[in-house]
């Protein structure tokens, strides 16, 4: 059947829309195929605007593996914003792809990548406007199979009525198998439908797929077990864990879109995983162990990606750069190899150690020193250890201090707000760490021009983490500490005038908190904040918690669960969480034992340079950590102009 | 604090004209000026950089089209720190950047007036769907009669109310052009209204002409309007045509030998364009 490009349809209404680059597609590196040479079509989409969905990484991988693959095509697709979402309603015109406009309900798979549990509400709105019942029981064999990956997939249970399946962790080999699955079950013509590939996916043990396990409930609202519902499913889905990442060298061609989005930087990824142990981190959590890309793939990564895309900007990504064990080789580097281009280097995430003045003076060598950023996440000493995060006042001090002597003039701290057991005093010591900083930072250079701005977020319980037992902070106690956090600094005149304080309310985070740790009774909820016009929750201006609170009420009126069940409630040891059928590797009783450290204050140090700690991943995933160093050397490049 | 190097002194200055085209249209200033920085880079072209910390590729853009707006005739200028021969940089900058933004040509700037001071006029094409050619003619016609024709537009600083009949110097439909679209008989009527307008503050332009044949005559088109601007330059008192803005920078004299503005009208491309471009949206 030949697909049909929806964009002579779309063309007449983009002059009346923000923005309407965004939908046009034509990104230098973008592609377009055959769609009748393909036997396997995916859609990939994240599930917010352009703006911020096109540099994801997930999806750029993803999108070149795939389309490397013969009688492979895959292309992507965006949340579109509200006026053309009207527009296309008005206009009878579907969810499509930007690279040929395709129809999104024609493809194979839709796979989502959820990096935020905020872009459910956005997932309903492609759905719905592909043409794709909500419901997955719905579906016929003419639908595509809706697939969610990314870290928010870990517990996709508040939207297992909408998803067909799900998968944990990377994604380049899964991709792929579930490609050979479905082409597969094609060359045998499709026997049993729909339900026939499901669960041959499901069989696999590495495809989550909601419809085959039962969930049911104690009557005072806890849930008594998770089944399997059909013969050969297994009880345990398992993440999936790429084991070399200099294999797996993307994105090779990065894709460079006309329109502005929020990273204009070309990232290389330098390696996946953190075993720092930060007890409030998912993402430290599920990504384990730590696997290191080579400084020689790296080198070559950035200079592949940099010729292909023009950018003038690489990012080294990863869950705390700084650690990879050969940092500072590949910073000199790399630095020695772009002096003089005009390309500029940043490290996006930055711990608190003077070791990373050196590497960021490295990669800013003849650049503006203008902000660093570092993140205690706690304000207290005590609190610190509580969540596991080593390092002492006296630390960051001293690592502020030789910012501001090597002329750095404005330091970022990160702090989280509502952690357990925290008390105002705990915020209220933010405000004296951000005094010294500014203290030493005079003391240092004799210059009152110094700047500290404290940036604050409402921490949030994650599945797979130490905390996911633990009551989440009602949001008036966050604004609370908040409010007395921002007075004292307003009424100390000698410092409060270089402290700039960034924060928000605390009611998003809660129902990123319900959102999160939710089962399935809250897809009611989530579709009921759609049906009321809930879009964008990760965006401030369109994020509601008056249309969660009501269509929470109204959803659990006959459970004996509520919307503060789910978020301000500790769990006991036994209580059976939502996500337990899926297995991130992490050791059940380790996490127990260590949401129990994190209440005694008890410290654990990084298994890469001390002994393992049995949190359980690597034997149960059969991995292990790879972390060089390798000895090798940058060596530099010859440059053609 | 360490000081930023000093920028490498521009040898030879580079005038480009480019198209937006096609969806490409759809792009804002600033997403051109981005793609054309990230294209100068790939296509290895040695651009020259400004001074400071932050040092930007020294590259100016003249008269750019509105978001929405496709063009035949946008104009940049680039500083490069070595000497390129004009029609690799034409072919590299061509290739490296995305298929709709098109490098047309490019010259080597000699001295004298700016490209910004010789673009003078524009000359446009609006296509409107569902609207029959008698009522447009209908409308210009009313339009060119008019001494003043006061539109408004609301811009940063509020509404504001002007002429924008002065400006225009020619208006009229694009002969040939205006005709049914598509053959079957669910076509609808189409017409190409074709237009020279001069650059004025504030400045005049085609949805402001639109909004006077509005004024004037009630022209109210059913579907919004495909917008081009066919060419940009000096304008001919005396034919009321436009002649390339770069004739002046070319080495070898146009056709005729005399270098005077009127003469270079032969090897202005825009009328053979024209057609093409409008043909590109059916």
């Amino acid at each position: 059947m030949p697909i049909e490009s929806i964009f002579p349809r779309l063309e007449p209404l983009l002059p009346t829309v923000q923005k309407p680059i965004q939908y046009v597609g034509g990104e230098l590196n973008s592609q377009v195929k055959d769609w009748d040479e393909a036997e396997v079509r995916w859609a990939l989409m994240y599930p917010d605007a352009y703006e911020v969905g096109l540099p994801n990484q997930g999806v750029q991988i993803l999108y070149e593996i795939l389309n490397e693959r013969e009688g492979v095509l895959a292309e992507r697709t965006y949340s579109v914003w509200p006026d053309l979402e009207a527009l296309m309603r008005k206009h009878a015109i579907p969810q499509f792809t930007v690279d040929a406009h395709r129809p999104v309900g024609a493809f194979d798979v839709l796979g989502v990548s959820f990096a935020t549990e905020l872009g459910y509400t956005n997932l309903l709105t492609a759905l719905d406007l592909a043409g794709i019942p909500l419901r997955a029981a719905d579906r016929t064999d003419e639908h595509p199979i809706v697939l969610a990956g990314g870290h928010a997939a870990f517990n996709p249970e508040p939207i297992a009525d909408f998803l067909d399946a799900a998968v944990l962790g990377d994604g380049e080999q899964v991709a792929l198998a579930i490609t050979e699955v479905i082409r597969e079950w094609r060359r045998e013509g499709e026997p049993g439908g729909r339900d026939e590939l499901l669960l041959r996916l499901a069989k696999s043990g590495g495809v989550y797929v909601p419809r085959f396990y039962d969930v049911s409930y104690l009557p005072d609202g806890r849930i008594q077990r998770v089944v399997p519902n059909r013969p050969g499913v297994p009880w345990r889905i398992v993440k999936h864990t790429v084991m070399d990442l200099d294999e797996w060298p993307y994105p090779k061609k990065p894709l460079v879109p006309l329109a502005e989005t929020v990273h204009e930087r070309f990232s290389v990824e330098i390696f996946r995983g953190c075993t720092r142990g930060c007890r409030f981190c998912q993402a430290g959590m599920i990504t384990r162990p730590v696997r290191e890309r080579s400084i020689t793939t790296i080198g070559d990564m950035v200079e592949t990606g940099l010729k292909e895309s023009g950018i003038d900007e690489v990012g080294l990504l990863s869950l705390s750069s700084a650690d990879h064990s050969e940092i500072g080789d590949i910073a000199k580097g790399l630095a020695d190899r772009y002096e003089g281009t005009n390309t500029s280097l940043s490290l996006p995430s930055t711990r608190v150690d003077a070791f990373n003045i050196t590497l960021a003076n490295e990669l800013s060598r003849g650049g503006r020193r203008s902000g660093l950023t570092f993140a205690p996440e706690g304000g207290s000493e005590r609190m610190r250890k509580v969540i596991n995060k080593m390092v002492t006042e006296d630390d960051l001090i001293r690592t502020v201090t030789t910012a501001y002597e090597n002329g750095w003039r404005q330091v970022k701290l990160y702090f989280m707000c509502g952690l357990p057991t925290e008390e105002d005093e705990d915020v209220l010591a933010i405000a004296g760490m951000a005094r010294r900083v500014i203290k030493a930072g005079r003391e240092a250079t004799g210059r009152r021009d110094i700047r500290c701005t404290v940036s604050i977020g409402g921490f949030v319980p994650k599945p797979h983490t130490p905390f996911q037992w633990a009551a989440q902070a009602d949001h008036e106690t966050v604004d609370r500490r908040l409010r007395a956090l921002k007075d004292t600094l307003r009424r100390d005149r000698e410092y409060g005038k270089s402290i700039g304080l960034r924060y928000h309310d605390g009611k998003p985070s809660i129902i990123e908190g319900l959102l999160s740790r939710g089962d399935r009774r809250v897809g009611d909820v989530i579709r009921a904040v759609w049906e009321a016009g809930g879009r964008f929750d990760g965006w401030s201006e369109h994020f509601s918690y008056e249309r969660w609170a009501a269509a929470a009420e109204t959803a659990f009126a006959e459970q004996p669960v509520d919307l503060a069940w789910y978020t301000t409630r500790e769990r006991d040891e036994v209580e059976v969480l939502p996500w337990d059928h899926l297995d991130a590797g992490l050791d059940r009783e380790w996490l127990w034992q260590d949401w129990q450290d994190a209440v005694d204050g008890t410290e654990v140090e990084d298994c890469r340079w001390t002994p393992c700690y049995d949190c359980g991943v690597c034997p149960t995933m059969d991995t292990e950590i790879q972390i060089g160093p390798t000895g090798k050397k940058l060596l530099p490049l010859t440059v053609v102009r | 604090m360490p000081e930023g190097p000093a920028p490498v002194p521009v040898t030879q200055r580079l005038r480009v004209r480019y198209a937006k085209r096609g969806r490409l249209r759809f792009t804002s200033h600033r997403d051109i000026s981005r793609a054309v920085e990230r294209a100068v880079r790939r296509a290895g072209i040695p651009v020259a950089h400004s001074a400071g910390f932050t040092p930007h590729p020294k590259i100016s853009y003249a008269g750019a089209a509105a978001t929405g707006v496709a063009s035949e005739a946008e104009y940049l200028e680039i500083g490069l720190t070595a000497t390129r021969d004009p029609a690799w940089v034409r072919t590299a900058l061509d290739e490296a950047l995305p298929s709709g933004l098109d490098i047309l040509d490019v010259v080597v700037a000699r001295a004298g007036t700016s490209i910004a001071d010789r673009l003078e006029a524009s000359e446009w094409t609006i296509r409107l769907d569902g609207v029959a050619p008698d009522t447009a003619v209908e409308a210009t016609e009313a339009f060119m009669a008019a001494a003043e024709v006061e539109v408004e537009r609301l811009t940063k600083k509020g509404l504001r109310r002007f002429d924008a009949r002065s400006a225009v110097s020619t208006c009229g439909i694009q002969p040939g052009e205006s005709d049914r679209r598509g053959s079957d008989e669910t076509a609808v009527p189409c017409v190409i209204l074709r237009m020279v307008v001069r650059q004025t503050t504030p400045a005049v332009r085609p949805d402001d002409v639109l909004a006077g044949l509005r004024q004037v005559a009630g022209f109210a088109p059913p579907s919004p309007p495909l917008v081009t601007r066919l060419a940009q330059g000096p304008l001919n008192a005396d034919t009321g045509e436009l002649t390339d803005p770069l004739d002046p920078d070319r080495e070898t004299e146009p056709p005729g030998g005399d270098a005077t503005a009127g003469h270079g009208l032969a090897s202005m491309p825009a009328g053979a364009v024209s057609a093409d471009v409008v043909g590109a949206h059916p």
